[in-house]
Parts: C-alpha cells; structure tokens; sequence
C-alpha cells in the first residue's frame, strides 16, 4: 500500500504556467518564470501561501545546485559507508532535497535551524562545505565537529545540530526561537522533524508552550512516509501532520517541490517573524535510502514504489526539467554545473578518506567548561588524560 | 601514545610508532574473544543459536507457554533493528507482536498498564540509549506500582528488553550502558547475559518474575556469541552471579561483553604471571550477589572490576564499597576498577574508551606487585 504522502502527492506537481517572453535575455534565455504549485492545504487559517510562484534564473540556478550537490554528497557518503570508511549510523537525505533546500531560499541570515540524525544536507546549506561534512562522517579532523560528533551531529553558525534522539530537537527550537523573541532579533527557529519523531510526547508539549507564548517557531514535519521500517499509517492515528498542533496553525505544502517549499516559508516566516507565533507545517517527502545504512528499505515497502517516486516526483529531475523547459537555463548549462559538482564532491571524498584523525588528547576535551579536576579518572599507568578546553563555543 | 605503550609492554614489543596501525587494528576487530558457555544449564536438546537467536527463541517459548503474553516496540514486526523478533508476528498475530509508534515514554508506560492489567508485557526499547524519555515511567511508574499501593496493584509482568553496550562504531548514542542509573531503583530488577545460554534463560525468568525486570542485551554479542542452546524451556536465576573461572589469586568481576574480555585477562595473567584469577560474572546488577563476589575475594584477597559504563557513580563503586566493607581485613591490595572513562561515549576514539584487556591487565599487575 502506498502511503499516503506518496498518493498525495503522485499527481505531476507543478506545470510551467506562462513563459514570460517580455523579460528575456540577450541570449534568448528567460531571466524569470513562473510556475503554479500544488495547493497548499490549511489548518486553522484563512490565508495561504501563493500557488504562483515566480523565480529568477540567478536563484533557479543556485537551488539546482544545492540540491544537486546534497545528492551526490550523499551518494558519496553512502559509498563510504559500503565501503566501512564511515562507520557507525548513517542517515542518508537523498529524496528529501527540495525541503532543506526550499525553507534556506525563505530563511533571512538571522533565522536559526534545528534538525534531527538527518543531517547531512542541512549543514551544508548552513554553511559547511562538502568537505566538512564528508570528513565528520569518517570520523576525520577536517570534519565540522573535528569527527567527534560523526553522522548525526554536525553543527555551523545559527545550525544547532544534528540531534540523535527521536523528536529530541524540537524543543530546543522552541527555545531557540524564544531567544529570539526575548532579544528582539525578529529571527525565527526552524524546528524540523520527521513522520516517526511527531508521535514523540515532548513535540506535543511545546505545540503547547510555543502556541501560548506566541513563539516565532515554525514546526516542521517532514513526512517521508517512514518512521524507521514502520509506515505513517501504521505508526499515527492522524496522519495530517500539518493539523496535530490542534491550536497551532498548519499547512500542507508539497515537499518534493523546490518552488512550493521556497514559497510556503517565505509566508511562515513573515508570519511567525510578525508576531502571529508558531506554525506546524508539514512537508510531504519521500526518502530513497532505508532509515539508516543498515537498513536496506526495503522490507517494509517495495523497490517498486521507490522506482515510481524516483522517476514521478524526483525534487531534482523535475525541477531541472522546469529550468529547462521555461529557458531558465540550457541543457548544457545544467550539465556543466553537473560537471562541478562532481569534482567538487570527488575532491571532498577523496580528501575526507586521507585526512587524518584528531590526537588523544580530544578524548577528554571539551566536556566541561571550566572543569573543575584536573585529570580524567581511572586511566592507565602511563599517560594521564586531562581535561581541556579547546576553544569557545560559536552560538555565545 | 598511551595505548600503545601498554599493548608494546604486553606484548613484549620494542615500540609501535604508528598510531594509525592500532587504530585501524581496533576498528577492524572486536575488542574481546568470545568465549562460549560450554556447560547446559538443563539436560537435553540442543542447538547453535547466536544470542540474537536465542533471545528470538526464548520470546516465542514466552509467547507460547502463556496466551497473555504480548511483544511490541520500534520496528519489532519484522523482526527489530537487531532481529530478535523475526518471525513471530507471522506466528502469533500482529494482535501479540506488533510495532509501536516512536516514542519511548509511551511505550515504557503503555506496557506498564498492560502488566498491570495481567498481561506478560514484554516491550522493546530500541536502542539502552533511547530508554531516557522512558526513565521516569520505569523509575516512578514501573518499579514503585506495588510500594505506593500498598501491595494493592503492581506491574510485575512487564519486562523490558534494551540492546547495550559498545558495538566498535555506535558513538555516543548507540553504545552506553545504563546500568547504574536502574541499579538505583529499588522495585526494579536488572539483568545482563554474557551470550545466548544465559539470555534465554534470564529473558524466561525475567517475563515470568513477579517484578518488574529490565534486561539490557549487550548488542555486539547478538551476532558474535554463538552457543549450543537448550531448546527446551528453561529458566535461570535473578540475583545469582556465575563463577565462571576459579582461581585464587584476584576476582575479575564484569558482567555482559566484559566477562569475555576478563577471561581474556585471566589468561593473559597466568602466563605472564603464572597467578590464577577466578572470574565472575555478575549477571543480575538489582539485586546483584554479594555473597559470590565477597566469599571470592576472601579466598583470593584482590578484586578488580570492570564495566563499560564511566567510573564514577558505576557500578562497580557500589560494589567495590561493599567488599571493603565485607572483605576489609582479608585484602591484600586496594580494590581496582577499570572502567570506561568519564567522558562521553567517543565516536572516533572507542578502542581507547573502552575498558579493554591491556587496560585490565595493567590493573591486574598493580593488584598483584601492590
């Protein structure tokens, strides 16, 4: 049985709607298009998100490129892991591209992000480079966390993590956005979860604390039709994920569309940022990937429904179809692009599996701030291992 | 380089320069030899079984010998992230055996009232690691049921199973072992098999045991412990630990995966030291047998234990406390612990976490030149 995220959302997405053949370049390639998205379904609202978006060739590019570079990030780190360079637990984003990548495009420089174990496409749009996440997977120095956190827990400026625990992450956001609300920044926290993480008690106590606070936090779910190997229908009463704050405010919004994604956060965050505090949205998604490495994702649904997303609602393929079709950029642009990314990502892999390891003395570093006793206890006759701090932390 | 100072001094090597080489060496091979129980509890049949197998085994007997019995967790319905379930959904219903949303308190508290009810609740947490959203419905729920009802009502059918303990790569939320925090709880009773013989048989006592019972399955022996298992329906005690070498110069104590490292170090000893060490293994931490650990270090008047969980607050200072105060007159050296460190659960750095057997050997030397 198909989940429902997948029927929903099986339909062809979103259509050119005009080509603007007013605005056009020198070289017959539009600077702009518009497309309608799929509609967007409310809870507990009266207005919604614009179904017509329109978006410049500048931007179309640079969200292509996001994605395309998420994907063959991960098909590297996937690669790594078979190949038991990356060891431990590893949770691969590819299908699920078009939402990370959608809410950054509608994030100002001061909104803050929190995500859980799948992290790896999120720290990239944040601001670590290819390089920096390949090289925390293999546990290397180069790595964001200088390998100490590994797969899921990756940290850079306004990103707070890369959680390991199911649904843990989502109040931090909720604290993370009060902050803001206290400061007076106008920022808001992106609070992110998937479909298996929203059965959790701790997301519904701060639906709960954020409604009534008014905290500019903006829940969501990104619904990719798995709680690990168990289906949402099997694991949730209520599958509306968008409608489970009850008194929180909703929306439904096609995750496997770049453009519809971009165009429900700019509207989330002008809401949340003005006032008006939380929204659960939920993003329908699919992942490609088992839950983690060692999950081949493949007994709890079939190979057929993962080849009919992939080759229905790809986030990738039918944006660059769109980018096309609409002149926003030639097929050898796209290819070119294609090209860089690939080198780009080689290079990483290849430097992330040389790099080398951080020294002992990491060990015992950074597990207190001011630490009060010396040395570590208990360790062996010949070398002590002492507490230390290796520097201060980027969010103080 | 610490380590390799220790491994070249065991080993008799001259130096080992490149630190790469025993980190690669650790990554690549389990930190312990795993030594099968070769004595049957009970006469009769018996088959090769891994641990993951026999756990599999013991829950379908579980299943069967009582019709109130009930399995459920993360992903259990086909079988659990480590495989102890499969199957038994087809045969006994998704009605007994199902999956569960994610969410851990739920599930810790749903159990609860399923024992309380009179059904053999036996849930799944999925990962020892993942059992804190849990924490306060087995601390405040589960173990104090019949206490603050006056004996009224209790829980004592609920079991819960939590995979434990370092695997080689799990990093810090895959790989801790929580004992201790439970060891605290009066109400609860906690056990850890050392592989598949005793898992079996602690997981029929601990679902037929009038008290709510926790048993944590250190996760690396499922598949690397390999035994030949009674098939028939047997029980083994709670609250009694096994002798599982004697000797009589120094008790090694450990529980779960690092019995097998100590029987390792037991070894190591006799032929560098020609000196006998009895080995213990704990197997039930609430209540834990204070009567085999002590009337052992009376006999060999040295004691070293050993767990993978941190030093401080583990529990072998529990234990270590009551040999010196049971065995203060009898000991010929101040008792040892070799433990994890205090330090989080590392990702990169396990091999040199872990309390492994060039780390109680060294202790072992200390107990034997103090």
């Amino acid at each position: 049985m198909l989940p429902s995220c997948v029927r929903a959302v099986s339909k062809q997405s979103a259509i050119p709607k005009k080509y603007l053949g007013g605005i056009l370049s020198k070289n017959n390639y539009a600077s702009e298009a518009t497309f309608e998205t799929k509609p967007y379904k409310l809870h507990k609202l009266e207005e919604s998100p614009s179904t017509t978006v329109t978006v410049s060739k500048e931007d179309a590019i640079d969200m292509y490129t996001k994605m395309h570079t998420i994907r063959r990030m991960e098909t590297s780190a996937g690669n790594l892991y078979k190949e038991k360079i990356i060891r431990g637990f590893c949770h691969l984003y590819s299908g699920q591209e078009a939402v990370a990548v959608g809410i950054k495009a509608a994030l100002r420089p001061h909104d803050a992000v929190i995500t859980a174990y799948r992290a790896h496409g999120w720290t990239h749009l944040m601001g670590v480079s290819p390089l920096g996440v390949l090289a925390e997977l293999c546990g290397r120095k180069e790595g964001c966390a200088k390998g100490k956190g590994g797969s899921m827990h990756m940290y850079c400026e306004n990103f707070y993590g890369g959680n390991g625990i199911v649904g843990a992450q989502v109040p931090l956001g909720v604290g993370i956005a009060l902050a803001a609300q206290y400061k007076g920044t106008d920022g808001v926290c992106i609070a992110l979860y998937g479909d298996g993480a929203a059965n959790q008690g701790q997301v519904f106590e701060v639906y709960n604390m954020a409604k009534l606070w008014n905290i500019p936090c903006i829940f969501v779910c990104e619904n990719n039709g798995y709680g690990m190997g168990t289906s949402a229908e099997r694991a949730a009463a209520c599958t509306n994920y968008y409608s489970r704050g009850d008194y929180v405010p909703g929306i439904w919004v096609d995750g496997m569309d770049v453009l519809a994604v971009r165009e429900c956060f700019r509207y989330a965050v002008n809401y949340a940022a003005s006032g008006k505090g939380p929204l659960v949205i939920e993003a329908a998604t699919y992942r490609y990937s088992g839950h983690s490495m060692s999950d081949p994702g493949t007994s709890y649904r079939t190979r057929d429904e993962i080849q009919e997303v992939r080759q229905t609602r790809d986030p990738i393929t039918s944006f660059k179809e769109k980018i096309i079709q609409t002149n926003l950029a030639t097929a050898e642009e796209i290819k070119k692009i294609d090209g860089e990314i690939r080198t780009q990502v080689d290079e990483a892999t290849k430097q992330a599996k040389t790099d080398s390891e951080i020294p002992m003395e990491e060990l015992s570093a950074d597990i207190y701030s001011v630490n009060l006793e010396q040395q570590i206890r208990n360790v062996d006759p010949f070398t002590s291992l002492v507490h230390k701090r290796i520097g201060a932390a980027v969010n103080m | 380089m610490s380590l390799n100072k220790v491994c070249s001094k065991c080993l008799g090597l001259k130096t080992i320069r490149d630190v790469k080489v025993l980190n690669g060496f650790f990554n690549r091979r389990n930190h312990f030899v795993y030594s099968p129980d070769n004595n049957s509890p009970v006469k009769g049949e018996t088959t090769k079984m891994n641990m993951f197998q026999s756990i599999n085994n013991a829950l379908d007997i579980a299943l069967k010998s009582d019709d109130s019995t009930l399995v459920f967790g993360e992903d259990i319905g086909f079988g659990g992230v480590f495989r102890c379930t499969v199957g038994l959904r087809d045969k006994y219903g998704k009605e007994r055996v199902f999956n569960t949303p994610l969410c851990e308190q739920g599930i810790a508290g749903f159990a609860i009232g399923a024992a309380v009810m009179g059904s053999t609740a036996i849930a799944e947490i999925q990962f020892a690691d993942y059992i804190f959203p849990a924490f306060d419905q087995i601390v405040n729920e589960a173990a104090k049921y019949r206490y603050r009802s006056g004996g009224m009502f209790d829980c004592g059918k609920l079991t819960i199973r939590a995979p434990c303990g370092a695997v080689g790569h799990g990093a810090l939320y895959h790989s801790q072992s929580p004992e201790a925090y439970f060891a605290h709880t009066p109400g609860l009773k906690v056990v850890i098999p050392r592989g598949p013989i005793k898992a079996k048989g602690l997981l029929l006592s601990c679902a037929r045991d009038p008290d709510p019972c926790l048993v944590l399955e250190p996760k690396i022996l499922y598949r690397a412990a390999v035994e030949e298992v009674p098939v028939e329906d047997y029980e083994l005690p709670i609250g009694k630990a096994d002798v599982v070498l004697e000797g009589n110069d120094i008790t090694l104590v450990g529980w779960g995966t690092q019995v097998h490292v100590l029987l390792e170090v037991a070894q190591m000893v006799r032929e560098k030291f020609q000196v006998s060490c009895e080995v213990i293994d704990l197997v039930s931490i609430l209540p834990w047998d204070m009567d085999t650990v002590v009337k052992s270090v009376k006999k060999t008047k040295r004691c070293l234990i050993s767990h993978e969980a941190p030093l401080t607050g583990g529990f072998g200072a529990e234990i270590a406390a009551t040999i010196q105060e049971e065995c203060f007159l009898h000991l010929e050296a101040p008792i040892q612990r070799v433990t994890g460190f205090d330090t989080p659960f590392p990702h990169v750095f396990e091999p040199f976490y872990l309390p492994d057997k060039w780390r109680c050997f060294a202790a072992a030397e200390k107990l034997i030149n103090y």
